[in-house]
Formats: C-alpha cells, sequence, structure tokens
C-alpha cells in the first residue's frame, strides 16, 4: 500500500510538472522568448557563470588539501618508498601546474568569447607552430617523467635481493593472511597445496609433514571406502563414493611422489617459522618477500611501505624493501600511540575482502632476533595433536560459513 | 544507395517501425532508449552502495525497499550485494550505457547522416545489432533476480575468483548469466562495428572525402575498427573462463585449495585472462572515449561558430591515440609480478598517449579562443567535457608510471582517475550529443531552461563526487571495500566518504531533470526548425520530419569541410558542407 502510495504520488509529482513546464512555455512565448537558440541574457549569464564555476572548482581544491592534506599516509617507511615520494611530488607539481593553466584558459575563453552578433568569430583553421609547440613541450615533460620513473623502477623491482635478506613468504587465503619465515637457513621449505592440511596450512613439505599427509588422505580414504561399503547400489551415494576415492588415490599419488625429493630439500622446512596476525621485520634490513596464494587473486598492499604485489595461485610473486622507520618510532612522528604498520587485501576476493589485514611490527635488529628464537618453528608446532584438532574445527566453521552465504 | 528512393512508398506497420526497424534513425533512438534505462538501474545501484560507504554499517530502509530482506536485512547492506552493486554497476556504465549506448546511437545517428548516405551498409545486420545489445541488456538485468545474486567479483571478473562457485556465491549462476550476456554484447558489438566500418568506408556521398569528414565521423569510424579488433579477444577470454566454470579445464586455474578441498587443476594461470581481458579492456576505454571526443569536436565548432582547431591534427591524434591503445594494455597488470622489463615497455607506450590526448585538449581550447561562443545546453557539456578530459588525463600520468603505480594500484585514487577522464568526459559528451541532436531525432527542441538546471547540477556534483577520491587513494584506501572502518588508520577520512556519497545522491537525483525534460520534449515539445544551431554537417540539410532514405530528391554533393564557420567574405557565419567553393575560394582553411 504505501508503494501504491508513493508511486501515485510520484507519477502526480510528474503529471504537475509537465503541466506547469506548458504554462512557462505559454508565457515564454506571450513575451517571444521561444528562440532555440540562447538569448543574449542567457549567453552572458552562463558565460560568467563559467568563472564562477571556475573559481568554485579551485577553492574546492585548495580547501580539499587544506582540509585532507595531513590526514595522507605519513612519511615513507621504507627506503625505495622515500624515492617513490619525491618521485610522485615532481608529478603533482607537473599536473597541478598543466591543469591550473588549463582550466583557466579553458573557462577564461568561454567567458571572455561569448556571442555578440555584431562581431564575427576568428577563422583560425590551424597552425603549425603552435601545434608543434604543444606536441613538443609535453614531450619534453614526459621523457623526464619517464626517465626518472623507469629509473626508480628499475632500482625498485631488478636489483638483487642481497644474501643476508630476511626472507618472508606471505601466503594469503579467503580471508586472511599466514606469513612464514625461512628460518635460521635462510630458504623457504618446498611446499605443495596438496599437502595442505589442519596443522600445515601453507602445505610445507617435510619429512613429518609428508608422514602425517599421507596418515591423513589414507583415513579419509578408508572412510570414503566404508560409506561406500554400506551405500545402496547403483545410487548416488555410490557413484560419489567412488569418485571421491578415485579422487583421493591420485592426491595420495602426487603426495607419494614428494618423498623423491631428496633429503636434504625436505629438511629445509622444518625450521620455518608460520606466524598469523601479525608479522615482524628488523630495521635497517632487506626484507625479501615471496607472495603466493592459497585460492583466488589477493594483493599484498603495505601502503606505508609503498610496497605491493599481487598473490596469484599457482605461481610465486616477490617484492623486497628495506623498512627504515620502527613502529615505535612512527608513534612518535605520527603523535599516535596506537600507530601500526598493516597488510590489506588489495584485490577482490570474496565477501570479506575488505577485512582481511594482518599487523606489520618493525623493530631493532636484536628486537627482531629475540623474537624469532621465541617462535616455534614448524618442526615444533606440527605435532602436538591437540592442535590438530582445534585448526581442523576452524577449517570447519569457515566451511559453514560459505554455505551460508 | 540509388535504390534508397524505393522504400518511401513501403506501407509501414507499428512492428516494422517500431520494434523491427531497420531505419538508422529508429535504431539510434533505440539504442539510446535502452542506454538510458540501463543507466538509471546502473546510477541507481551506485546510490544503494554509496549509501553504505557514506555512513558504513547504518540502516537504510531504502536498501531494504531496493534489495529485500536477504540482501539488506534491516536495511544493512550485505556485503556480497555491495560486491554484486559495484559489479553491476561497473559492468552497466561500461558497456551498456557507454559502448552500447553511446557508440549505438550516435553512430548510428550520425554516420549516414554526416556521410549523406540513405541508411546503413546494412540495415538488418544493424537490427540485428540492437536486438543482440537488448537481449544482452534483460540478461544481466535478469542476473540480478537469482538466489545467489549477479555476478560480484568486479567488472574485470578476474578468475579465480569468477571462475569457482566456491569462491563466492556471485560466481555461480550469476557469473553465467554475466558470461551470456557479454557474449551476446560482444557480437552486437561486432554486427554494429562492421556495420559502421563498412558504410563509412563505402557509401560516403559525392564529394565526401575523408579529409572533408565531420572529426565525430572519424572518431566514430576508428572507434568501430578499435571494437572489431579488440571485442573478440574478450569473446575468447570469456570462452575460455565458459570452458574452466563449466568443463574442467584449467586455463586459469593452477594449484589452488579453496572451501577446505584441494582442486585438482594443474597447470593454468590467471594472469592469461587479464592479458586477454585488458588486451579488449584497455581499447575498451578508447572505445567510450573517441565517440565523446568525436561529438565534442562538433558541438564546439558549432557554437563557437569558429572552424575546430588543428583539424588534420586531431584527425592525427585519433589514429595515434587508437595505435597506441593496442599496446599499453600491460599498465593494468604492474603488479601481477609479470617481467619488470615487460613493466617498463608499457609504462613508456601508455605516457606517449599523454601526446595525442594533450594535443587534442589544447585544440579544443584554441577553438574558443576569439570564437562567438553561445551556451546551448549541449555546448555547456562540451566545455565540461573538455574540464573532465584535462582533470582525469593529468593523473593518468602518475599511474602510467609503473613505479608510482605500486602504491596508488587499487586505490581510490584509480577510481577517481578512470570515474572522471573516462565515465565524466563520456557522460558529458553523451548529455551535450542527445541536447545537439535531439531536433534529428524528434524533431523537436529539448527546454534549454531544464537543460542549464540538469547541466549545473550533474557537473558540480560529479566533481564532488570524484575528486574527494584523489585524497583517499593517497591515504591508501583500497577500491571495493564493502568499509573501511575496521582499519583505525583510515578512520579520519571519513567525512570524505559522507560528503561523496551526499554529491553522488544529490547528482542522481538531479538526472531525473534531464529525463523529464526528455519524455515531455518527445511529445510535448516545440518543434524545431531544420538547422536550428546553424550547422554546417550534412543531417540538417535532411526535412525536419525524418523519412526513409534522409533526403527527398537525390542525395547532396559536398563541396567543402564541415568547419566552414565564420569565413571571411560570407553573409552568414556558417556554410553548409553542399555549398560549392566559389571560385578562387580554398577548401579546409587552405590545407
Amino acid at each position: 500500500m504505501t508503494i501504491f502510495l508513493i508511486i501515485l504520488s510520484l507519477a502526480l509529482a510528474v503529471l504537475a510538472a509537465a503541466q506547469l513546464m506548458r504554462v512557462f512555455e505559454a508565457s515564454a512565448k506571450l513575451k517571444g522568448g521561444t528562440s532555440e537558440l540562447p538569448s543574449d541574457a542567457e549567453n552572458k549569464y552562463q558565460a560568467k557563470m563559467m568563472l564562477v564555476f571556475l573559481a568554485a572548482y579551485f577553492s574546492f581544491f585548495a580547501w580539499l588539501v587544506a582540509k585532507y592534506g595531513d590526514k595522507l599516509l605519513p612519511e615513507s617507511a621504507s627506503e625505495h618508498g622515500v624515492h617513490l615520494d619525491n618521485l610522485l611530488d615532481f608529478n603533482f607539481a607537473i599536473i597541478t601546474v598543466v591543469f591550473a593553466i588549463t582550466h583557466v584558459f579553458l573557462f577564461y575563453f568561454a567567458f571572455k568569447y561569448v556571442f555578440n552578433k555584431d562581431r564575427k568569430a576568428y577563422y583560425f583553421t590551424h597552425s603549425n607552430r603552435l601545434e608543434l609547440l604543444w606536441t613538443t613541450v609535453p614531450a619534453i615533460f614526459l621523457a623526464v617523467i619517464v626517465i626518472w620513473g623507469l629509473s626508480e623502477w628499475i632500482d625498485i623491482t631488478m636489483d638483487e635481493t642481497p644474501n643476508d635478506a630476511v626472507v618472508i613468504e606471505l601466503y594469503p587465503k579467503q580471508f586472511d593472511w599466514t606469513a612464514r619465515y625461512a628460518g635460521s637457513d635462510s630458504t623457504l621449505g618446498a611446499s605443495n597445496y596438496m599437502m595442505i592440511s589442519g596443522t600445515n596450512p601453507l602445505g610445507v613439505i617435510t619429512d613429518q609433514s609428508l608422514e602425517s599427509r599421507i596418515l591423513e588422505l589414507e583415513t579419509e580414504k578408508a572412510e570414503f571406502q566404508s560409506e561406500l561399503d554400506a551405500a545402496p547400489e547403483g545410487g548416488v551415494k555410490e557413484v560419489e563414493m567412488i569418485e571421491k576415492i578415485e579422487k583421493w588415490d591420485r592426491i595420495l599419488a602426487k603426495v607419494r611422489s614428494f618423498t623423491d625429493l631428496d633429503a636434504a630439500n625436505r629438511m629445509l622446512g622444518n625450521d620455518d617459522i608460520l606466524v598469523k596476525s601479525e608479522f615482524v621485520i628488523p630495521r635497517g634490513k632487506e626484507v625479501a618477500f615471496k607472495f603466493r596464494s592459497r585460492d583466488v587473486i589477493h594483493s599484498a598492499y603495505m601502503p606505508h611501505f609503498r610496497a605491493q604485489m599481487n598473490c596469484v595461485p599457482g605461481m610465486v610473486t616477490e617484492f623486497h624493501f628495506k623498512p627504515t622507520i620502527t613502529t615505535a618510532e612512527m608513534r612518535e612522528k605520527t603523535q599516535n600511540e596506537n600507530f601500526d604498520y598493516i597488510l590489506l587485501c588489495n584485490k577482490i576476493c570474496g565477501a570479506a575482502h575488505y577485512n582481511m589485514q594482518m599487523n606489520i611490527k618493525v623493530v631493532e635488529e636484536e628486537e627482531f632476533n629475540k623474537w624469532m628464537q621465541g617462535q616455534k618453528t614448524f618442526a615444533e608446532s606440527i605435532t602436538p595433536a591437540e592442535e590438530n584438532g582445534t585448526a581442523n574445527a576452524g577449517e570447519k566453521d569457515y566451511v559453514i560459513s560459505m554455505i551460508e552465504y | 544507395m540509388a535504390t534508397g528512393h524505393t522504400d518511401h512508398h513501403h506501407e509501414e506497420t507499428f512492428i516494422s517501425k517500431y520494434v523491427f526497424s531497420q531505419d538508422h534513425k529508429m535504431i539510434s533512438k533505440q539504442f539510446l532508449i535502452t542506454g538510458m534505462i540501463m543507466a538509471v538501474i546502473g546510477m541507481i545501484m551506485s546510490s544503494l552502495f554509496r549509501l553504505q560507504l557514506g555512513w558504513q554499517g547504518e540502516s537504510f530502509w531504502i536498501l531494504n525497499f531496493f534489495l529485500g530482506d536477504k540482501w539488506a536485512p534491516d536495511g544493512i547492506l550485505d556485503p556480497n550485494m555491495y560486491l554484486a552493486l559495484v559489479t553491476i554497476h561497473g559492468t552497466i556504465m561500461v558497456f551498456f550505457l557507454l559502448t552500447g549506448g553511446l557508440s549505438g546511437t550516435f553512430a548510428n545517428l550520425l554516420i549516414p547522416f554526416q556521410i549523406g548516405a540513405r541508411d546503413m551498409a546494412s540495415g538488418f545486420m544493424n537490427m540485428l545489432s540492437y536486438w543482440f545489445f537488448l537481449a544482452s541488456s534483460v540478461i544481466m538485468i535478469a542476473s540480478l533476480f537469482i538466489e545467489t545474486g549477479p555476478a560480484s567479483g568486479g567488472w574485470t571478473v578476474y578468475p579465480p575468483l569468477s571462475a569457482l562457485p566456491q569462491a563466492m556465491p556471485g560466481s555461480g549462476l550469476g557469473m553465467t548469466l554475466w558470461l551470456v550476456s557479454m557474449s551476446l554484447f560482444i557480437v552486437s558489438s561486432l554486427l554494429g562495428g562492421l556495420n559502421y566500418v563498412v558504410t563509412v568506408i563505402n557509401l560516403r556521398t559525392k564529394g565526401m572525402t575523408m579529409t572533408r569528414l565531420p572529426l565525430s565521423i572519424w572518431a566514430l569510424f576508428v572507434t568501430a575498427i578499435l571494437g572489431v579488433l579488440s571485442f573478440p579477444v574478450l569473446f575468447a577470454a570469456a570462452l575460455l573462463l565458459i570452458f574452466d566454470r563449466s568443463f574442467g579445464t584449467a586455463f586459469y586455474l593452477s594449484d589452488i585449495h579453496i572451501a577446505g578441498e584441494v582442486m585438482e587443476r594443474a597447470g593454468g594461470i590467471p594472469i592469461l585472462y587479464e592479458h586477454l581481458f585488458w588486451f579488449l579492456g584497455h581499447p575498451e576505454v578508447y572505445i567510450v572515449l573517441l565517440p565523446a571526443l568525436g561529438i565534442t569536436s562538433e558541438v564546439i565548432a558549432t557554437n563557437s561558430r569558429k572552424p575546430i582547431f588543428g583539424y588534420r591534427a586531431m584527425i592525427g591524434s585519433i589514429l595515434a591515440i587508437a595505435f597506441l591503445s593496442f599496446i599499453v594494455w600491460g599498465h593494468h597488470m604492474f603488479l601481477t609480478g609479470m617481467n619488470p622489463f615487460l613493466g617498463a615497455v608499457f609504462t613508456f607506450t601508455t605516457l606517449l598517449i599523454a601526446i595525442p590526448s594533450a594535443v587534442k585538449a589544447f585544440n579544443y581550447i584554441t577553438t574558443l579562443w576569439k570564437g562567438n561562443i553561445r551556451f546551448t545546453p549541449a555546448m555547456l557539456f562540451s566545455i565540461a567535457m573538455v574540464s573532465t578530459f584535462i582533470s582525469g588525463g593529468v593523473t593518468g600520468i602518475i599511474l602510467a608510471d609503473s613505479a608510482l603505480d605500486i602504491n596508488l594500484h587499487d586505490t581510490y585514487f584509480v577510481v577517481a582517475h578512470f570515474h572522471i577522464v573516462m565515465g565524466l568526459s563520456a557522460v558529458m559528451a553523451m548529455f551535450a550529443g542527445v541536447y545537439h541532436w535531439f531536433p534529428k531525432m524528434y524533431s523537436k527542441s529539448m527546454n534549454r531552461k531544464l537543460g542549464y538546471a540538469h547541466f549545473w547540477m550533474t557537473f558540480i556534483c560529479a566533481y564532488g563526487v570524484f575528486f574527494p577520491q584523489h585524497f583517499l587513494g593517497l591515504a591508501g584506501v583500497p577500491r571495493r571495500y564493502y568499509t573501511n572502518s575496521e582499519f583505525p588508520i583510515f578512520d579520519d577520512l571519513i567525512s570524505i566518504n559522507e560528503m561523496v556519497s551526499i554529491f553522488a545522491i544529490v547528482g542522481a537525483i538531479s538526472q531525473f531533470i534531464f529525463i523529464f525534460n526528455f519524455l515531455y520534449s518527445i511529445f510535448k515539445g516545440p518543434r524545431s526548425s531544420q538547422n536550428p544551431w546553424g550547422s554546417n554537417t550534412l543531417e540538417w540539410t535532411t526535412p525536419v520530419d525524418p523519412i526513409h532514405g534522409n533526403w527527398p530528391g537525390p542525395l547532396p554533393t559536398v563541396h567543402r569541410w564541415a568547419y566552414d564557420y565564420s569565413k571571411p567574405g560570407k553573409p552568414e557565419d556558417f556554410v553548409p558542407q553542399t555549398v560549392p567553393l566559389e571560385e578562387g575560394e580554398l577548401d579546409g582553411g587552405g590545407h
């Protein structure tokens, strides 16, 4: 009923507006103002509005800068980020000047050369000199921008990562992150998505994890086998179970093939360290990130470090930077005692995309080393049985929430 | 088209006149009205998600009214629906309004009119083009009403998100419908595009050389070529995605463990989809923008009573932009882990586009200089288009820089940039085109006073919506976030979001001024004269009431370029293209 009334009143409003229009048009006709072209008064009014708009537009810009200019990202907390900020400032200087000059000309000309029936426009078809001027001048500025920009890009992406860099893998899934440190050997252990289980969220391959994964798969397969035996012949359930058992056989074959990796390789993962919700990095040391993804494309965005890289399932991407300001120092600089560096997801990945975060803590190197020593290694974390149970429960919660959506 | 006159005596039924029409003028109107309906839907969607973004997590009865208890329980928007709205808003605006609606309307209306042809090369294909477009629109809208909701992986629908129904509800049936709809859309676009190209090449009237074509035709012609070359690649991308979704292939999928299960797909790579998508996606930007630039060129020259400045440079820059648009797609993918050297190449080619674009902007400004400017609503929208083209274009220089893109990629800075340079420019030009050519569509004039009101509301709100978003981007706020209150670092920026939402909603409401004016003028508007704006181009030599074949007698002959406005020694401030050159008179300003 309400909807009907709303529609009815809207329809009446439209009809009333149409009637008003007719009255206006009739009165305009009486005054002789029905020409299809704007009258002198209209032209003059719109011409003035051009200047008013120009002033308003520039003022809006200035007001935004005054009001929000200091609420943007604080100074860069990474070494390359400082260079990028300088480059950005230079670019902004150029485009602001271009923007201002062209807008002044555009709206001023529109104001100045308003229609006058006693005047004829200047028949000016082209000028090679002018056109050459505004082809070459932008070209020169762009050359500077390109050369500077690309030299930064090459510095950031193509230089060698130093050997003593802290190696961290960031592994996202819907909708959280896990960070894996390479540990004392500075090398990440091999991993595969078929190895993923409750205790091994990144699918790291070690002797221990292989053994438990094979056991897990065999147990599951046995469950399917008993369900198959209980299922009525020729039913849907039977087909489903046969398919599952076949699938599990294929996964098992693949997982068993990992035992062919040489033994030294299977040791690498033992000292890896997995952390959630917050990871710590040392100031003044290069941090080399590697990214994979467990399900869909995510993007690891660390705005305070001017760092970002997509995380793509099926491939490994990389980025590295050197943090220069500790969290404690940044809290002082921003005068915000709750300040934290953050890692966000910046590629649409599903319903909770907006809340896929991890804190980043930058500390001095000694503190970092101390923190590292306090963490459980992968080998240590994979053993206890009760942890296995809780992790599995978490996994199930997640599945249920997926179905709900 | 010598046989065109036989159509005159053909008996018209309602069906053949209004429904299955093969007349370019009617098809143009069909595209316009369909595009407008789609635009209103897309606009309402943006107002709905702006409510959530401006006042995060608050309850609005209107959300519940439009979306129901499932997607907006207690008037609070569901995060999945938020993503769906963003996705379909983008799809509708980019494809249905600014590709189908813009090119479909003005290519159909202007190409036969301005080149002096009786109709398109193939009226039947032209009709098919519209009907595929309509079918595709209907399917896209239908996908809004299914249980799991429409596609919601962003308008670029990157797999694996879009390929796996386990990843989000919108990747189920909604995504299938999206792909079906887009496939039909591509067919429509190819049928139309081929027709436009063939018509411009073959059916120009006597004397209408390529260098006498109005810039609108040049723009629409090159746009059609871009579409014909790039849309098939999107079709390939969509086809492979359909295979991955439905037939168990792994073109885009590998190493995926989702919803607690291992997926046995290996060897594919999602980046392949991105390459295929953006190989269309970037030319697509110019498919949207070039017709806008073409319309603006016509309207600015006509209403400045002055030749467009640097006609040949304008053609050159259209061609340069079109060529370059095919070798820049990688700038959407700097952070996908592609070889940094390749990133450097794409940075270089992308920044090159700034040069022809700058030439165009400067030429428009010079056209105004010492002109004799009449501020019709169309002219105001064209000036606004030049302004948005510059305001949005300059930030492109920053985003094209791969190094700077690291921190700005996928933030609101990008949202601000492309909405201003592509969205606003094209919408402003589309409004300009409708106000300017309305007399040729409906034989009536639109109300000027309402036009002014509509213009100022639209222009002010447009900048009010998108200009502040640059600041959000510079603060690192990612796009496509349902709310950014989960991160304390963005708390200071809440008032920007509120301001943006207010402008967006006021701007959306003021579009109803236009819709009212449009409908009112169709039925009750004053009858227009034959050449109300004093234009040189051929469409204004046709009778006020449209006829099949456009010209009652023989086709007009063209003797000069389209821009002889205020030519010295002429009694009037315009000289139509059909007026022969006097002895010793130079054509095209002495080129």
